[in-house]
């Protein structure tokens, strides 16, 4: 790393003291290279193994790496805290433009530790760090609010971050998330809970310094690599026409499109809310994380007549992609576009994560069915498949928690099935509810395995579907080598900040050479050797936690619908989890 | 052949601020220091962007304000610095309806040279160098 480069500069704010400090730490950044990497370390320092995720002692690392404000498509900032909603590794990344913002405010990692004896939000503009009186703006009832009302208060257009909670931060729903530029999110794991219990509703931070390279030529060429594989490649152009939705039909054409809490695998109103419909109908714009040419973030323009003035409309622009269209569409049986995006705007007020609130409310709607739960329970509202406004009653309540139903509902699919029943059919797995990919068992092992129970972790859905394209078994032993390879890679991604839809320009050759420009000397071998190590710590954080692999519950819904390859086979996926769990025990 | 640089179509612009960083870029190092074109939501990005470069007017207001003759105007339209005149009043900052003149950290502007690097990497058809007098005025 260049001497000159802010990256190894750590910038810790006590909400408790108000007292602010820099540390500069190369150990963290020589050992680990940035975001992921380093915020792990930062997080086994600060965060003792028993704290409580809602205590003053669950710290906030943001953490961005060495590509951002360097290179295109890198501009992905990595939160990590002990999570609130699975009691132990919580890791969230956002694009947006919080990444930069961070980077060019000069730091690596921001921390935030203690708790606000009053509603409190941020500013950090470079090297100045404000603690603003943040009492009026708690309560608000929409995310959107808060932005709007800070967009104005605060100085630094265009090279800001505004990272918000809505109310089910504030209210500690334990997977509420933190959203920043209005459409981006650090959704899961339940971030916005922990902000909420710091008392804190906001961070704005902005910054617009230099950045140092090795040697500026060089730096010139190894850009224009980059961009010109970026604009050239067709994987990008496909973001860029129809955004993560262009999933949609393909799976649905798979049967791995979970529908109706996975029932069923394929859903027959698909078509209605594919990204071709939606683009077709609603597309009114596309935005671009900082430093980014893709532009995959689609907004629809959605007019709605106003309920009682004649000729009174509004116009919304409502952010919608393949995740939001699963958990808040076919899981739930809508095939209303327009139903759709006024529920994910809900939820985007209410600033909750749109796939754990999907999986919660499909559960909801079978155990109403199954008379698990009833409407008094319900607090009176009629939940059933397709009904979209049905659910946008339920979201208000999650929030605001009527009745013990509700309340459960706000700590998770799993903490509601244990009290009410229904486990067999509560689609969460490590305690994270699940991401719209029915695709077969390597899909269900990274969701068990992964050090955050996402689908990010390691894409396991993505090797179910090479396997069926292949002709290959769905199990086999060298799976668990592919899955932990893959996550392994995955973490040197997440610590130089480079988005995972980028993975296929950044190969390790090309991010040796964008290293090179910061002075930092890499191979390929040294890198998955970081990767490995990062993996690792994220292993032990969640082990010091009490979590363990052998102890997972499996619904039994995920063998009852086939999969694209057939029924899943139990004792293989159990098998593979049991393998992973030795490489776990081998490794910690 | 005089160019300038022209925000040619402001709807088109995703907000990914390529161009900044390529201006920055020119400098020899990377983030959005010492750039001279700025892009910011027009009031949040559900309402699109703002594109804010120098049009190289003709008559130049930040020159007629600067009172040192460090600004001079550019054959053709535009403006050049002289920047060992400049004393960093912001008097010409001030004087710009668009806001294209920016400020580095010892407050010194920070003026366009037409230079059309930050076209070159709009992946989005937003921004072309143009020649004065060819095409219509358009301003984003």
């Amino acid at each position: 790393m260049l001497s000159a480069d802010p990256l190894s500069r750590v910038l810790t704010i006590d909400l408790t003291t108000q007292k602010v400090a820099v540390d500069v730490r190369p150990d963290l950044v020589d050992a680990a290279i940035g975001g992921a990497g380093v915020a792990v370390q930062l997080l086994a320092e600060r965060c003792p193994p028993d704290a409580d995720p809602l205590g003053p002692e669950n710290p906030i690392v943001l953490a961005v790496g060495p590509l951002v404000g360097l290179f295109p498509l890198a501009a992905k900032t990595v939160a990590m805290f002990k999570s609130p909603h699975t009691g132990n590794l919580g890791e969230s990344h956002a694009g947006g433009r919080s990444a930069v913002a961070i980077r060019l405010a000069g730091y690596g990692a921001v921390v935030i530790t203690g708790k606000s004896t009053r509603p409190v939000y941020l500013v950090i503009d470079g090297e100045k760090v404000l603690f603003r009186d943040a009492s009026a703006l708690w309560g608000l009832h929409s995310s959107a609010t808060v932005g709007r009302v800070l967009r104005e208060r605060e100085s630094g257009t265009g090279h800001r971050s505004i990272l918000r909670i809505g109310p089910a931060g504030e209210k500690g729903v334990s997977y509420a998330g933190v959203i920043t530029e209005t459409y981006r999110h650090f959704g899961r794991l339940g971030l916005g809970a922990v902000f909420g219990a710091k008392q804190l509703k906001a961070i704005v931070v902005s910054g617009r310094r230099a950045l140092p390279v090795a040697d500026p030529p060089a730096y010139r060429r190894a850009y224009d690599a980059v961009y010109q594989a970026a604009v050239a490649s067709p994987a990008m152009r496909k973001y860029h026409d129809l955004g993560t939705p262009m999933n949609l039909l393909p799976l649905n054409a798979l049967q791995a499109l979970p529908t109706r809490n996975l029932q069923a695998a394929s859903f027959d109103g698909a078509e209605a809310i594919s990204g071709e419909a939606m683009a077709e109908t609603f597309l009114g714009r596309r935005l671009a994380c900082s430093h980014c040419p893709v532009a995959c973030i689609h907004l629809a323009a959605l007019r709605t007549p106003h309920p009682e003035e004649a000729y009174f409309y509004k116009t919304s622009m409502l952010g919608y992609d393949y995740e939001l269209i699963y958990a808040l569409g076919s899981l739930l049986g809508v095939a209303d576009p327009a139903a759709l995006l006024l529920l994910t705007d809900e939820v985007e007020a209410q600033g909750l994560d749109a796939i754990s609130t999907g999986v919660v409310l499909a559960w909801t709607i079978e155990a109403c069915e199954r008379d698990l739960v009833s409407a008094r329970d319900l607090d009176g509202v009629a939940l059933r498949w397709g009904d979209a406004d049905g659910c946008r009653e339920a979201v208000r309540r999650i929030v605001s928690q009527p009745t013990d139903l509700y309340r459960a509902m706000a700590r998770g699919v799993d903490a509601a099935a244990k009290t009410y029943g229904g486990g067999e059919f509560a689609l969460a797995f490590g305690g994270n509810e699940m991401a719209g990919y029915h695709t077969g068992p390597v899909g269900y092992l990274g969701f068990l395995a992964g050090a955050r129970h996402s689908h990010l972790d390691n894409a396991g859905y993505s090797i179910d579907q090479k396997r069926l394209a292949a002709g290959l078994p769905a199990i086999d032993d060298s799976i668990v080598d592919d899955v932990v390879a893959e996550e392994s890679w995955r973490q040197v991604l997440a610590s130089l900040s480079v988005c995972f839809f980028a993975r296929g320009i950044y190969t390790p050759d090309v991010v040796c050479e964008a290293l090179a420009c910061c002075g930092v000397e890499a191979s390929a071998d040294s890198l998955r050797a970081i990767g490995t190590e990062t993996l690792t710590r994220k292993w032990a954080f969640k082990k010091s936690c009490g979590f363990s692999l052998d102890s997972l519950g499996l619904p039994e819904r995920i063998f009852e619908t086939a999969s694209p390859s057939g029924p899943i086979d139990r004792a293989g996926l159990v098998r593979l989890l049991a393998r992973f769990a030795e490489r776990v025990e081998e490794a910690v | 052949m005089t160019q300038r640089l022209s925000v040619v179509d402001v709807d088109r612009c995703v907000g990914c601020q390529l161009c900044i960083f390529a201006c920055a870029r020119r400098e020899g190092h990377g983030g959005t220091a010492g750039a001279r074109i700025d892009v910011r939501s027009a009031g949040g990005m559900r309402r699109g962007f703002l594109v804010i470069v120098c049009r190289a007017c003709d008559d130049p207001p930040c020159a007629r304000a600067c009172p040192t003759g460090a600004l001079v105007r550019r054959d053709g339209g535009g403006v050049r610095l002289a920047t060992s005149l400049c004393t960093g009043c912001g008097a010409c900052q001030t004087a710009c309806p668009f806001g294209a003149i920016q400020s580095d950290e010892s407050a010194k502007p920070l003026v366009c040279v037409y230079c059309g690097t930050c076209a070159r990497y709009c992946p989005h058809g937003v921004l072309a160098l143009e020649e004065i007098g060819r095409t219509s005025d358009v301003v984003g």
